[in-house]
């Protein structure tokens, strides 16, 4: 097994938020596609999907519906709000910041830092 | 969405969470099978990766804030549960609850109003008293000083001047049907400058409040105008909305009613008023010393201008007493050398009760944390019989901080028990404290049991709940899992056992500080009723006559009354002797007190009695010196005084007074000369300094007093018996004259002192409940000991220890714990009582005898206690306690 890397505390609502922006979808799917999309980098520990998952929904940042999935079986899909979106905007926004700033502080020589 | 709302639609969610968690262990499972894993196999990784679907739910719960509500519902019912389960121990929990936290509510609806809360007008905070200084004490000032520091002030927006003024109201509305057998009744009434109520800031409900014109100078050709208190409305002129404009009659002159105050109107500053009217002063002749308006008899009250401080008013008040103006002349005896005092009302309303009450509540306080250690107590003891459940509940994966939460659950609703059943005793209380309190407590129509003292039972029921819970349930929670769930293992928890003896240490301890207080107020009143008043106050009647009409505008007619009233008095079968006097000892009269001065030029203020002839034989007042007053003293006859045996010793140190001369208020008068002594009598209260004294006869008195207290002495123990007669006797002469404080010496003799009565009473309660509370204490602790050491015991039963020794070792157990309790209550009590120091007399603050007293009690109700236990320890069959290991 390749090591896995932990998530950074409150990654895991911003990771959330993007998936569920890409269109409405059911807890176990979200965990199947975090998995995918990082190529197996980020293990989401399946524990705290769902604290998380009610936890955005009860912010407001989430609402959840229960549909029918392909196979016929009901399942709670989630969708974002209006206010998970602009969540998710400014939050995506300041991990970009952050992320490219500390890959500049990385990418600094060790005499540049002098 | 409302909290009740989610928790009401908590079983969809339960069932929505189940059934998404179920999907995706489905999806995972069969997502693992597709992959080639068997599907037990693939079962057991999808539970795995999820961790545990119940953790999950539980955090989703968490998650959703909806959890600690379910909780909370969850703890009390089954905190509900455990309480019926156990219903002797909740009773005896709630019940000791339920007297600290009604002590306490009671209590505190009693000194709210008085010590708390805002007195009942707009911005209260800005009114003050102002007081003249004469001879070193606080007095009342005069009308001319008024008037100076109203027009000389900036500080006040209004001042006002008043006294207690007590007419008769006749029901009759004009003089010429004086036949009419109405009753008099002699109403409480207020004299008042006409800015009284601007001042206090209430408005008359009907009508209007009075105006400057209402205070014209002439007190005889001036408007009589009248103001009335609701009640007196409603109950003697049945709420007539046509009131206002109508006359009534009062001191046989017409007064015409110009308002009604407002129902609610409390006025703090004469409880017992019931109308009022202007006063009429005049304020003109101010270099005419000798008048009633230089005269300190009035109550100064102010309303300070907005944004002025009580500071700065003091300074300018300052400022004006310090530099007198040509414009205000002042008399020496008001010439304000020392300044005024002025204080905010809300203290000065609450000062005279302020010792009485903060010691009561200092008791209250006491009482309420030994009831509180009590339970504390019984809970510490039921936590260990619960070990085993909670080290059961822990390990089905309960956490600390659970465990704790339920247990303070537990305690909270035993709290809320204590605390309704606390408002009963509140309830009961706050009629017996107003029933007991002394006379005088200001605001005592306030009294009641209110929001703010719903409020306040809330607050200590939850407080108590909190603090009596909290040690038990952290003892509970720190059980360990082994030796909790081997609930036969009896090894005892030390610390547990460590806390709870120093609990019974402290509850005895705080148990003998209120002992020891009660006791010295007992020993202080004992000593303060061994002191002789300086008359015979058994088989005495009195009873208060008010002249009544303009026939006795004239002074000769007032003495004809008395004359003929003392005659029809003496004729009633079981009268021994009766008199006047215009100053009743001991009857909380006031306005007696005059200036004197010998022809040395030495003056004294005096108490003034203006006595008819048999007075001192009647009351049994000592003659020390020369003769008493008799028949002769006419106004004809040259005037003669009788002065006080300490008046005699200052002004007379060694010499004979008997032939001296002295004036008695104005100087203008003829000397009286002095004729004989009497000895010392107590005028304001027993405990008070000895007053100076002087008596004279209503014929040589140079104006004629407005009421007289008649004294009876009577031949039988029954004095009270003979009012109806005596009455008769009065109203015979005059059938118009109101008679009122019908009342035997005795009783005022006990009412003088009934502040410290009333905090003896308060405190014998408290402490009787506090002794009771730590004897139960002593015994619970001592139970549970022993049911612990049960098997100890038999072991030395079996090993040959007599009934006698192991009875010896419980009781030395429980007495060594009541001595340490005692050793530190003692010393705590030492300490304590220096805040009762106002209320004692002629007692130390560390007077062996109460102290040692105590110390008695307490060891022999402690050792009531300990027997029980020991006695059943020492019934211990050794072969059943062994055979059951």
């Amino acid at each position: 097994m390749t090591p896995k890397s932990d998530l950074p505390q409150g990654t895991l609502d911003l990771l959330i938020l993007k998936v569920v922006a890409l269109g409405p979808v059911h807890g176990y799917a979200i965990a199947q596609r975090l998995q995918q999309v990082s190529r197996d980098v980020v293990q989401v520990p399946q524990g705290s999907l769902y604290p998380a998952l009610h936890r955005l929904e009860y912010r407001g940042l989430l609402a959840a519906d229960w549909k029918e999935t392909g196979t016929g079986r009901e399942a709670r899909f989630y969708r974002l709000t209006r206010k998970g979106r602009a969540q998710l905007e400014t939050e995506a926004a300041s991990w970009q910041r952050l992320t490219e700033a500390v890959g500049l502080i990385l990418k600094l020589s060790e005499g540049g830092a002098q | 969405m409302s909290w009740w709302r989610r928790l009401s639609r908590r079983n969809r969610m339960e069932e929505q969470l189940e059934k998404e968690m179920r999907f995706h262990l489905d999806q995972h499972t069969a997502d693992l099978i597709a992959q080639g894993h068997n599907p037990a196999e693939a079962r057991r990784q999808a539970r795995l990766a999820l961790g545990g679907p119940e953790q999950v739910k539980e955090d989703c719960r968490d998650a959703r804030g909806t959890r600690w509500l379910g909780d909370l519902w969850h703890d009390f019912r089954y905190a509900a549960r455990t309480l019926r389960q156990r219903p002797g121990f909740a009773a005896v929990g709630a019940t000791t609850l339920a007297l600290g936290i009604g002590a306490s509510t009671a209590i505190f609806s009693t000194v709210n109003p008085i010590l708390f809360d805002t007195l009942p007008y707009p911005h209260a905070g800005q009114l003050m008293m102002i007081w003249d200084i004469f001879q070193g004490a606080r007095s009342d000032v005069t009308f001319h000083t008024y008037r100076e520091v109203a027009a000389r002030n900036r500080s006040f927006d209004a001042l006002a001047v008043m006294e207690a003024w007590q007419p008769t109201l006749t029901s009759r509305t004009s003089r010429t049907s004086r036949t009419s057998a109405s009753q008099p009744e002699r109403i409480d009434g207020q004299s008042v400058s006409a800015g009284y109520f601007r001042v206090l800031g209430v408005a008359p409900a009907l009508g209007r409040d009075f105006h400057a014109g209402d205070n014209a100078d002439d007190r005889f050709k001036g408007p009589r105008v009248t103001i009335l208190s609701d009640t007196l409305w409603r109950t003697r002129f049945a709420g007539d909305p046509a009131i206002v404009g109508r006359q009534i009659t009062l001191d046989d002159d017409l007064y015409t009613v110009v308002g009604v105050m407002p129902r609610g109107f409390e006025n703090v500053l004469e409880p017992s008023a019931e109308l009022w009217s202007p006063m009429h002063y005049d304020t003109g002749h101010v270099t005419a010393f000798e008048t009633a308006e230089w005269g300190h008899h009035l109550q100064m009250v102010g309303r300070l201008r907005p944004g002025v401080t009580t500071d700065q008013a003091r300074r300018e008040l300052n400022t004006i007493t310090l530099h007198p103006v040509p414009d205000f002349p002042r008399p020496p005896w008001a010439a304000l050398k020392y300044g005024l005092i002025s204080n905010p009302l809300q203290g000065e309303i609450s000062r005279s009760v302020k010792p009485v009450l903060l010691a009561v509540i200092g008791a209250v306080i006491l009482v309420l944390a030994i009831a509180s250690v009590n339970v504390t107590n019984l809970l510490l003891a039921r936590g260990a019989q619960r070990r085993g459940e909670f080290a059961m509940r822990t390990a089905l994966g309960a956490g600390r901080p659970r465990l704790i939460r339920q247990l303070l659950t537990e305690t909270l609703l035993l709290a809320l028990l204590g605390g309704a059943l606390g408002m009963l005793v509140a309830e009961l209380g706050v009629d017996a404290l107003v029933a007991l309190s002394p006379s005088g407590l200001p605001r005592a129509g306030a009294i009641a049991i209110d929001g703010a003292v719903f409020a306040f039972a809330f607050g200590v029921t939850t407080l108590v709940g909190l603090v009596v819970g909290l040690v038990p349930a952290l003892y509970a929670a720190r059980g360990d899992l082994v030796t909790g769930i081997q609930q036969g293992s009896r090894r005892t928890a030390g610390g547990r056992q460590f806390t709870r003896r120093a609990l019974v240490v402290s509850e005895v301890a705080l148990a003998i500080v209120l002992l020891v207080s009660a006791g010295l107020l007992w020993r202080s009143l004992a000593r303060v009723f061994a002191v002789a008043p300086g008359f015979d106050a058994g088989r005495l009647l009195t009873m208060q006559v008010q002249y009544n009409g303009h026939r006795y505008d004239d002074g000769r007619a007032r003495r004809r009354f008395l004359a003929q009233a003392l005659e029809a008095v003496r004729r009633v079968p079981g009268v021994a002797a009766a008199a006047f006097t215009s100053l009743l000892p001991l009857s909380g009269e006031q306005n007696g007190t005059y200036g004197t001065q010998f022809e040395d030029g030495r003056s004294y203020d005096v108490s003034r009695y203006a006595v008819t002839p048999g007075y001192c034989q009647t009351m049994r007042i000592a003659l020390r010196r020369g003769r008493l007053l008799d028949e002769h003293d006419t106004a004809a006859a040259p005037p003669a005084v009788l002065i006080g045996e300490s008046l005699a010793k200052s002004q007379f140190p060694g010499q004979d007074p008997i032939g001296r001369r002295v004036h008695v208020g104005p100087l203008n008068r003829p000397w009286y000369n002095v004729v004989g002594v009497v000895g010392d009598v107590k005028q304001g209260s027993l405990v008070d300094i000895q007053p100076h004294a002087v008596y004279l006869t209503p014929a040589q008195s140079w104006f004629a007093d407005d009421t007289m207290s008649l004294v009876v002495r009577a031949r039988g123990s029954d004095v009270t018996a003979l009012a109806p007669a005596i009455k008769n006797a009065i109203w015979s002469v005059d059938q118009d004259q109101p008679i009122v404080r019908v009342v035997a010496m005795d009783t005022l003799l006990a009412q003088s002192e009934s502040q410290r009565r009333f905090a003896l009473i308060v405190f014998q309660a408290f402490a009787g409940v506090a002794l009771l509370l730590a004897a139960t204490g002593i015994y619970g602790v001592l139970s549970g000991n022993v049911a612990e050491r049960l098997r100890e015991i038999g072991v030395r039963a079996a090993l040959g220890a007599s009934h006698g020794d192991i009875l010896a070792l419980v009781v030395r157990q429980g007495m060594a714990l009541t001595g340490v309790g005692v050793a530190i209550g003692l010393g705590g009590a030492a300490a304590a009582s220096g805040a009762l120091v106002t209320l004692l007399f002629g007692v130390s603050r560390l007077d062996p005898v109460t102290y040692l007293c105590v110390i008695a009690l307490s060891a022999g109700v402690a050792a009531i206690a300990c027997w029980v236990p020991a006695w059943r320890a020492a019934r211990v069959d050794p072969a059943i306690i062994l055979r059951a290991e």
